[in-house]
C-alpha cells in the first residue's frame, strides 16, 4: 500500500453544469455542505490548536523572551525557566537514533528493493510495517528491562574501555542516558526509513540500472553508484520523516532517557527532552509561569516536527516525480 | 430494518454506560508518599460503603496541589504543606479556603543498592547534603566512611537518584537539607521541584524505587514503606541530638511529639529536624488537601466521612504498613475541624 | 579474471550479503519482541488478570479488568469522533472540493498528524479537562480521536480517488445524483480501503500513552461513565513498568502483550483485507 504518495490523479470532483435548483432538489448540494463542514472542522481544530499553544505561552515568551532557548537552567524555585538541556537531549538522542538507524535502514531497503526477489521482499515488508506498529510504551517497556541492563553491564563499559578516550564515552554507565534513549529510538524508526527508502528505491526507473550493468559495473556499483543517487532526495525525504518521529516520541524516552536536566557532551550522561518533561511535570507545574513555559516547549516541538515533516513530504514528492516523469521513455 | 433495530440498541447501550451511576465516584490525586496507605484505606472505605468511590491517583504532591487547585480533582495530597502564595491562589479562584488534614506520619529514608553492603549505613547530616550537592562522589569518601567504621565501602561511583516529578517527598527532604546545611538552602532551597545539582530522575516514590533496585551504587529517598516492600535496605540518620536512628514508628512518633502539642490551626508545620534523644529526623506528615466547600453536598459528606473513619478505624492500619499514628491531640483537632468543611 | 574484477566482485557480494543482514536485523527485531513479551507475558495472562481490579499497593494479586475496559471506552469514543471527520472530510476532498480549498485542508491534515502526542495531550487538557474541571474517559476519547482524524482523512481520500471515474460517470448517466453516486457507487467500490484505514488508525491510537497522562489520568476502580477519570493499558503499563514492585512489573508484561497481541492482530487484519481488494493498484 502506498503511504506516501500525494495526490493520485484520476478522479476528482466533477463539475456540474446542472442547476443549482435541481443539485439542492436531489440533495447535493446538502451533501457537499455537511461534508464541507467535516472537512473544515479539521482545519478550525488545527488552527485552534496552533492558537492555544501559541497563546497559553505569552508569559515565558515575554519574560524570557529568545532568552528562553540558549538558557540552561530549569529552576520551578526561583521561576527560571530555560529551554537549553530539553533541546540539547531531544535533538541528541534523535541524532544518535539516525546514524544508527540510516544505515541500517537505508541496507535494509537496499537489499529490498534490488535484491529479494518480489514475494520476499513484500513478505518482509509485511514484518517491517508492522514493527511500525508497536506502541511506543512497549520500546519503553523493553528498553527499561532489556536494554538499560544490557547497557549497563555490556555495552557501556565496553565502549569505555575501548573508546574512553573519546568524549562521548566517558564518565559512569547508569545504564539509563542519552546512548540508551538514542538506541531505542533508532529502533522506533528504523521502519520508517526502511519502507519510505524501499518505495522509493523501486520507483527509479529499470533502465537507470540496467544501463550500468550494461556498462559493466556490480550489482552493487549499480545501485550504490547509479540507483541511489537518483533516489537520493526521497530518502533524505525518509530520514527526516524518522526524525520527526523521533523529535515527538515521549514515552520509551522518558523511561530510559534519566530525566534530568543536563547538558554534557558524554553520551552516558542521563538528559531529558522536551517530550519527557512535559509528560513528567505537566500536570503539577504549579504557577502559570512554570506551566507555560512546558507549554512554550510544546510548541517549539511543534514547529520542529512541523518543518521537518514539509521538507520530508516535498522531498519525497520530488522524487517519485523525477522517477515517474523519467521512466516514459 | 434489523440493521436499524441494532443501531437503537447499540445507542441505548451506550446511553445505559452513560447513566450508569451505581457509585458515587470522588477522585482524588496527589502525593506517592502515602500511597500504600491511601490505596488500602480506600480499597477497605468501598467495602464497607460499596457506593462511594473515592479513586486516588498518585501523581506526586505537586499535581495534587495544581490540580485540586484547578478544580479537576475533588481533593488533594501533599506531604509538602502548601505555602502562603498557593493557598491564596486557591482562595482567589475559588472564593472559599482549602483545608489540611494530617493523615498519617511518615519518614524519608536514605536507601541505596551497594554490592556487598546489606547492612545500615550511618548518615550524618553533613554526608546527606555533600552528597546531594555532588561534592561527596564516591562510597568511599571520608565523610561517609567516618560514621561507618568496619563496613567495607567501595570506590565506586555514588549514582545520586532524585524524584523528577513534583514531590512532597523531595518537599520534606530538601526541608531537612535546607535546615541542616546553609549551602544547601542558598544554593538549592527547599520545594517540591528543585534545580538538583546531581543526579537521576525518577518518577514518583514507585519510580525512584525502581531506579535504585536496578542501578548498582546508586543512593536516593524514598518514604519508608518503599524501602521495605521491596526489601532495599536503608541507613540510620543522625538527629539534632547526635543518635543515629533508624527510621520507625517510635523515631517518627516521637519526631512529632513536640508538634502535638503545639499544632497550629491550619495544621501546616515541619517537623524535620526535631528535637528529642530518639526522633527520626527526616519525619513529616502528610496532608488531605479538602477544598472548604463543596457544591455537591453527597460528596461533601462522603469526604467527611471517609475523614472521619480515617481518624478512628483508618489509624489502626497504619502501623502494618509502618507508618505511625497521627498524636491523640491532633486527631481531637481535626475531628474539631471536619466542622469548617461545608 | 583481472585482480581488479575480482575484487570489485567481492565488494558486492560482500555489500549486498551486509545489506540482507541489515534487513534480518530490521525483522528479527519484531520477533524478538514479540518473543520476549509471550515469554514474561504470557504465564501472567491469567483470568484474574481480564477480570480483577487492581490490588492496592504493594499488595500482590489483582488485575486490569478497568484498563481494559477503559481503554475500550476511550477507543470508542476517539472512532466516533475521529472516523466521521476523516470519512466525510475525506469524501469532500475526493468529491466536491476545488483545489484551494483541498490543498488548505490537507495541509491542515498534515500539520495535525505531525503534532507530537503530547502535545494533543496539552491541547485537549486545556480544551476539555479544564472546562469541565474534570480527568476524564471524554477528554482522552478526544485527544485520540484528533489523532485519528488525519490517518482517517488521508488514506480515506486516496482510496476514494482511485475509484476509477467512469464508475461515477456510469451512475449519474444513469441517472443518479452526486450523494447517490458517492454513497451506493464510490464508497463501496473503495471500502476495503477506507476499512484498512479506519483499523489502521485504530490500532495506531490504541497504543498510545502520552495524549492520556493528562486527560483520562487514571482509576484503580470501574469508571461510571463518561465523565470520570479511566484507567488505560498503555498508562498502566507504563506505571507499572517503572515502578520496583515484582508482581507489578509481571501485570505490566501481560498487558504488554495483550495490547501489542490486539494491535499486530488488527494490522495483520487490515492489510490481508486490503490485499485481497483491487482497490489501489501497485504502481
Amino acid at each position: 500500500m502506498a503511504t506516501t504518495t500525494t495526490t493520485v490523479p484520476s478522479a476528482g470532483p466533477i463539475t456540474g453544469s446542472r442547476s443549482f435548483l435541481s443539485r439542492l432538489r436531489d440533495g447535493d448540494e446538502i451533501a457537499r455542505l455537511v461534508t464541507f463542514i467535516f472537512a473544515g472542522s479539521v482545519v478550525l481544530i488545527t488552527l485552534l490548536l496552533v492558537f492555544e499553544l501559541w497563546r497559553e505561552s505569552y508569559l515565558p515568551r515575554h519574560k524570557f523572551g529568545l532568552g528562553f532557548f540558549v538558557t540552561s537552567v530549569w529552576d520551578p524555585i526561583f521561576d527560571k525557566f530555560g529551554a537549553l538541556p530539553f533541546i540539547y537531549g531531544t535533538v541528541v538522542t534523535a541524532g544518535v537514533a539516525l546514524l544508527i538507524a540510516v544505515p541500517l535502514g537505508i541496507g535494509a531497503a537496499i537489499f529490498l528493493a534490488e535484491l529479494a526477489p518480489a514475494r520476499i521482499s513484500d513478505t518482509l515488508q509485511f514484518f517491517i510495517d508492522l514493527l511500525a506498529a508497536v506502541p511506543s510504551v512497549i520500546y519503553g517497556l523493553l528498553g527499561v528491562f532489556v536494554v538499560i541492563p544490557v547497557m549497563r553491564q555490556y555495552i557501556q563499559p565496553g565502549l569505555k574501555s575501548s573508546l574512553g578516550f573519546l568524549p562521548f564515552f566517558q564518565g559512569p554507565a547508569y545504564g539509563v542516558g542519552f546512548l540508551t534513549a538514542g538506541i531505542v529510538l533508532a529502533i522506533m524508526v528504523i521502519p520508517y526509513i526502511i519502507s519510505v527508502s524501499r518505495e522509493v528505491l523501486i520507483s527509479v526507473p529499470r533502465d537507470q540500472r540496467e544501463a550500468a550493468l550494461a556498462l559493466g559495473s556490480t550489482r552493487w556499483e549499480s545501485t550504490w553508484k547509479v540507483v541511489l543517487p537518483f533516489a537520493r532526495t526521497g530518502i533524505m525525504g525518509s530520514i527526516f520523516l524518522a526524525l520527526a518521529r523521533a523529535l515527538g516520541e515521549t514515552m520509551a524516552v522518558t523511561m530510559v532517557i534519566g530525566n534530568t536536566p543536563t547538558i554534557s557532551a558524554s553520551l552516558f550522561s542521563p538528559g531529558y527532552s522536551i517530550a519527557a518533561v512535559i509528560a513528567n511535570e505537566f500536570t503539577e507545574a504549579t504557577g502559570d509561569l512554570y506551566l507555560q513555559s512546558l507549554i512554550e516547549l510544546g510548541l517549539v516541538l511543534f514547529l520542529l516536527t512541523f518543518l521537518l515533516n514539509g521538507m520530508a513530504r516535498l522531498l519525497i514528492v520530488v522524487t517519485s516525480q523525477r522517477g515517474s516523469g523519467m521512466g516514459q521513455a | 430494518m434489523k440493521r436499524l433495530a441494532s443501531l437503537f440498541l447499540a445507542v441505548l447501550a451506550l446511553v445505559a454506560i452513560g447513566v450508569a451511576q451505581a457509585a458515587l465516584s470522588i477522585n482524588g490525586a496527589g502525593a506517592t508518599f502515602p500511597n500504600p496507605m491511601y490505596s488500602k484505606w480506600f480499597d477497605d472505605y468501598h467495602k464497607k460503603n460499596p457506593n462511594v468511590e473515592i479513586n486516588y491517583q498518585s501523581i506526586g504532591s505537586g499535581g495534587g496541589i495544581k490540580q485540586v487547585t484547578e478544580g479537576t480533582v475533588d481533593f488533594g495530597a501533599s506531604d509538602g504543606p502548601m505555602n502562603d502564595e498557593q493557598l491564596k491562589a486557591f482562595q482567589d479562584k475559588h472564593g472559599f479556603p482549602i483545608l489540611h488534614f494530617p493523615t498519617v506520619l511518615g519518614a524519608d529514608v536514605p536507601t541505596y543498592n551497594i554490592s556487598g553492603v546489606s547492612g545500615e549505613l550511618n548518615f550524618t547530616p553533613e554526608a546527606l547534603a555533600a552528597i546531594f550537592l555532588g561534592k561527596v562522589t564516591k562510597w568511599n569518601d571520608p565523610l561517609i566512611a567516618g560514621a561507618n567504621k568496619g563496613v567495607n565501602l567501595p570506590g565506586n561511583d555514588i549514582v545520586v537518584v532524585h524524584r523528577s516529578d513534583g514531590s512532597g517527598t523531595t518537599y520534606i527532604w530538601t526541608d531537612y537539607l535546607s535546615k541542616v546545611s546553609d549551602e544547601w538552602k542558598n544554593k538549592v532551597g527547599k520545594g517540591t521541584s528543585v534545580n538538583w545539582p546531581v543526579g537521576l530522575g525518577g518518577k514518583g516514590n514507585e519510580g525512584v524505587a525502581g531506579l535504585i533496585k536496578q542501578t548498582p551504587n546508586a543512593f536516593g529517598y524514598v518514604e519508608l514503606i518503599y524501602a521495605i516492600q521491596n526489601k532495599m535496605p536503608y541507613g540510620k540518620v543522625k538527629n539534632s541530638s547526635g543518635q543515629f536512628i533508624k527510621a520507625d514508628l517510635a523515631g517518627v512518633t516521637a519526631a512529632a511529639a513536640g508538634a502535638a502539642k503545639s499544632m497550629p490551626d491550619d495544621f501546616r508545620v515541619s517537623i524535620t529536624d526535631a528535637p528529642g534523644k530518639t526522633a527520626y529526623p527526616i519525619s513529616s506528615f502528610t496532608w488531605l488537601l479538602i477544598p472548604s466547600k463543596f457544591s455537591d453536598g453527597s460528596k461533601r459528606d462522603a469526604i467527611k466521612g471517609f475523614i472521619k473513619w480515617m481518624l478512628t478505624d483508618g489509624q489502626n492500619d497504619t502501623e502494618a504498613l509502618s507508618y505511625a499514628k497521627l498524636p491523640k491531640e491532633v486527631v481531637a483537632k481535626e475531628t474539631k475541624a471536619l466542622n469548617q468543611i461545608q | 579474471m583481472s585482480h581488479r574484477l575480482r575484487w570489485r566482485k567481492f565488494v558486492s557480494h560482500f555489500m549486498l550479503t551486509m545489506t540482507g543482514l541489515c534487513a534480518l536485523v530490521a525483522v528479527a527485531v519484531l520477533f524478538f519482541i514479540l518473543g520476549y513479551l509471550v515469554y514474561h507475558g504470557g504465564t501472567s495472562v491469567s483470568w484474574d488478570f481480564f477480570t480483577k481490579l487492581p490490588a492496592p499497593v504493594g499488595e500482590t494479586g489483582g488485575g486490569m479488568a478497568n484498563a481494559i475496559i477503559g481503554s475500550a471506552k476511550l477507543l470508542l469514543l476517539a472512532t466516533l469522533l475521529g472516523v466521521p471527520i476523516g470519512f466525510f472530510g475525506a469524501i469532500y476532498l475526493a468529491e466536491f472540493s476545488g483545489g484551494t480549498i483541498a490543498f488548505v485542508v490537507r495541509y491542515a491534515a498534515d500539520l495535525l498528524n505531525g503534532v507530537p502526542s503530547i502535545v494533543i495531550g496539552i491541547f485537549a487538557y486545556s480544551l476539555v479537562v479544564l472546562p469541565f474541571k474534570h480527568f476524564s474517559t471524554l477528554a482522552g476519547g478526544f485527544a485520540l480521536g484528533l489523532m485519528m482524524i488525519p490517518i482517517t482523512l488521508r488514506s480515506t481520500e486516496e482510496f476514494l480517488r482511485a475509484v476509477p471515474r467512469a464508475l461515477r460517470e456510469g451512475a449519474m448517466a444513469l441517472g443518479a445524483s452526486r450523494w447517490k453516486t458517492i454513497a451506493s457507487v464510490v464508497v463501496p467500490a473503495a471500502y476495503r480501503g477506507i476499512l484498512t484505514a479506519i483499523l489502521l488508525a485504530f490500532a495506531r491510537v490504541a497504543g498510545e500513552t502520552a495524549p492520556l497522562l493528562f486527560t483520562a489520568l487514571g482509576n484503580r476502580f470501574w469508571s461510571p461513565g463518561w465523565n470520570q477519570p479511566t484507567a488505560s493499558l498503555p498508562v498502566m503499563i507504563f506505571t507499572y513498568a517503572i515502578a520496583p514492585y515484582d508482581d507489578w512489573h509481571r501485570q505490566a508484561w501481560a498487558a504488554g502483550l495483550v495490547l501489542l497481541g490486539l494491535i499486530l492482530i488488527i494490522n495483520i487484519v487490515a492489510r490481508v483485507i486490503l490485499s485481497r481488494g483491487v482497490a489501489v493498484p501497485r504502481t
